[in-house]
C-alpha cells in the first residue's frame, strides 16, 4: 500500500545495523504505514558508509539516497557516526555541482526504538524525492552510441 | 633572482642526492622537469611562468632518498600536505621556495599561436609573453593566458621552505570567493548534468589526471583498476568515467591544494578541477580548513568534533 500515488521511485537506504535498521524493524513490527520506494541495505555502522556508495547509487539509477545511523553520542562503536557525519556533510555540499539536486540525498539519525521517527523520516524523504521526480540516469555508453541506439529503441 | 636560486642550490647540492627543478624542454615554450645531480646541471635551470608542472608529484616515490625540490606557492602546499600525511619525511626533503608570478595555460597559448609545435623563441618580460612560432611573433599578456587557478591564488609564495629566494609577492586575492563555482551553479541542474555528460564523454580514461596529482598516492592499488572492490568497470561509457572522476575528487576532499595538475595533464581539457574545487569549498565552509597550509594539522575528514561547529544536528 504505497503512501504516495503513482509510479514508485528507486530510493536506496543505507542503514546501520545497530540503530536505524532496528528502528525500521520496530516500525515494521508496529505496523506503521510506510512508503515502499525505499530499498534497504544494511551496513555494520554508518561509519562504514563511503560517500562513494551514494555516488555509485546515483550513477546506477537511484532517484534518492537516504543514509541513517545511530544518534551522535549513541554509536555502537562510539565514534563511527561522528566520522560519517563529516564525510556525508561534505558530500551533501558537493552533489549539486555534479548536477544532482541536494534534496535527493539526506542523512539522518534514527535509534532502534524510534519506529515512529523512522516512519516520519521515510515518508518525508520519499515525498521529497517524488517532488523532484525520477532522476535522469547517467548513460552507460557514450553519447554517440546513445544517439545511435535511440531510434532502435523507439 | 634565478642566479641567486642557482647559487643556493649549488651550495646545498653536495648534501643531496639530487634537486628537482625545471629545465627547457624540446622548445622554449615547454619547460620540463629537470633533475640536477651535478653543479653543471644547475645551470640549465629555468624559472618563469612556464614552470607549470608540480614537481611534488615525484616526492612520495622518492622516499629514502634525500632530495631537493624547487617550488611555487601551490607546489609548496602539496609538499606540506604530503608531509602532513607522512608520505614524505621532513628530513628527506629540502625545499627551495620562490615567489610565483602565475603560470601559463598552454591551451590558451595554442589558441593564440596556433601550432605550438613550431615555437622557435619565447620571451617573457613585464607581464608580457612573446612567442615566436613559424617565424611569426605573437605577443600576449600573461594575464590573458594565465592558468585559471592563478586568478584566485592566495599563495604565490612558498608556504613552507628551507631556502626562500628573492622577495615575497602579494597574493592576487585576499580570499577565494569561488566565483567560478558560483557561475557554474547559476545553471539549472539539468544543464549541469548535460555539461558533465558532454565533458565526460570526451574523457579517454588515460588517468593522466590521477597520475599527475601529487596527492593521488595509492598508485598500484587505485580503486579505478581494482577488481575487488570493483568500483568502475572497463567499459568506456560516461557512467564509469564520471564515476572515476567522482572517486578522484572524493579522495581529494580536504586534501586537494588546488595545484590544478589534474586539469593541466588532461589531454582533452576537461575542467576536472571544478569538481575538486567544489570539495574544497565544502571543506572550507564546514571546517574552515584549507589543505596544505600547516604540515602539522590533521585533515578534517580524519577527525571529528562531538559538537560540530557548522553541521546542524537533527536537521533531518
Amino acid at each position: 500500500m504505497p503512501v504516495l500515488e503513482g509510479r514508485e521511485l528507486r530510493i536506496v537506504g543505507f542503514l546501520c545495523n545497530w540503530c536505524s535498521y532496528g528502528g525500521a524493524d520496530t516500525a515494521g513490527v508496529a505496523r506503521f504505514e510506510q512508503p515502499t520506494d525505499l530499498r534497504v541495505i544494511r551496513v555494520p555502522c554508518s561509519g562504514r558508509i563511503d560517500p562513494l556508495f551514494v555516488a555509485k547509487a546515483f550513477m546506477n539509477g537511484a532517484d534518492g539516497v537516504l543514509v541513517s545511523g545511530c544518534h551522535p553520542r549513541d554509536c555502537h562503536y562510539a565514534e563511527g557516526n561522528f566520522y560519517a557525519r563529516r564525510r556525508l556533510e561534505v558530500f551533501k555540499n558537493v552533489i549539486s555541482v555534479l548536477g544532482i539536486e541536494p534534496e535527493r540525498f539526506e542523512y539522518t539519525w534514527v535509534s532502534a526504538s524510534e519506529g515512529q521517527r523512522w516512519q516520519e523520516v521515510v515518508t518525508k524523504f520519499t515525498k521529497q524525492v517524488h517532488a523532484l521526480g525520477p532522476m535522469v540516469s547517467v548513460p552507460e555508453v557514450s553519447l554517440d552510441r546513445l544517439a545511435a541506439l535511440e531510434p532502435a529503441q523507439s | 633572482m634565478l642566479d641567486q636560486l642557482k647559487e643556493t642550490i649549488k651550495k646545498a647540492l653536495p648534501e643531496l642526492d639530487f634537486v628537482m627543478g625545471w629545465g627547457m624542454g624540446f622548445d622554449a615554450l615547454h619547460a620540463t622537469p629537470l633533475f640536477m645531480y651535478e653543479p653543471e646541471d644547475v645551470d640549465k635551470l629555468v624559472w618563469g611562468p612556464l614552470n607549470i608542472q608540480n614537481l611534488a608529484t615525484y616526492l612520495p616515490s622518492l622516499k629514502g632518498k634525500k632530495v631537493g625540490i624547487v617550488v611555487k606557492g601551490c607546489d609548496s602546499r602539496s609538499v606540506a600536505e604530503l608531509l602532513q600525511e607522512k608520505l614524505v619525511n621532513r628530513d628527506e626533503v629540502v625545499i627551495f621556495g620562490m615567489a610565483c608570478q602565475g603560470t601559463v595555460n598552454l591551451t590558451k597559448v595554442r589558441e593564440i599561436v596556433g601550432n605550438t609545435g613550431l615555437v622557435e623563441d619565447v620571451k617573457y618580460e613585464n607581464g608580457k609573453l612573446t612567442v615566436t612560432a613559424d617565424g611569426q611573433p605573437h605577443e600576449m599578456l600573461l594575464k590573458d593566458v594565465r592558468a585559471d587557478k592563478c586568478g584566485y591564488c592566495r599563495f604565490p609564495n612558498a608556504v613552507i621552505s628551507d631556502h626562500f629566494v628573492g622577495e615575497e609577492r602579494a597574493p592576487q586575492v585576499e580570499e577565494d570567493t569561488f566565483e567560478d563555482l558560483k557561475e557554474f551553479e547559476s545553471q539549472s541542474f539539468e544543464e549541469r548534468r548535460d555539461f558533465w555528460m558532454k565533458e565526460m564523454d570526451r574523457c579517454l580514461r588515460c588517468y593522466a589526471c590521477r597520475n599527475a596529482c601529487p596527492l593521488c598516492v595509492c598508485r598500484d592499488h587505485c580503486v579505478a583498476q581494482s577488481r575487488d572492490p570493483h568500483w568502475v568497470s572497463q567499459q568506456d561509457g560516461i557512467r564509469d568515467k564520471f564515476m572515476f572522476q567522482i572517486i578522484h575528487a572524493t579522495h581529494m576532499a580536504g586534501r586537494c591544494t588546488n595545484c590544478g595538475e589534474c586539469e593541466r595533464a588532461c589531454p582533452v581539457d576537461i575542467p576536472v578541477l571544478l569538481l575538486k574545487r567544489s570539495f574544497n569549498r565544502a571543506v572550507k565552509n564546514t571546517f574552515a580548513y584549507d589543505a596544505g597550509l600547516d604540515a602539522g594539522a590533521t585533515p578534517p575528514l580524519l577527525a571529528f568534533k562531538v559538537n560540530e561547529d557548522n553541521i546542524k544536528e537533527k536537521e533531518w
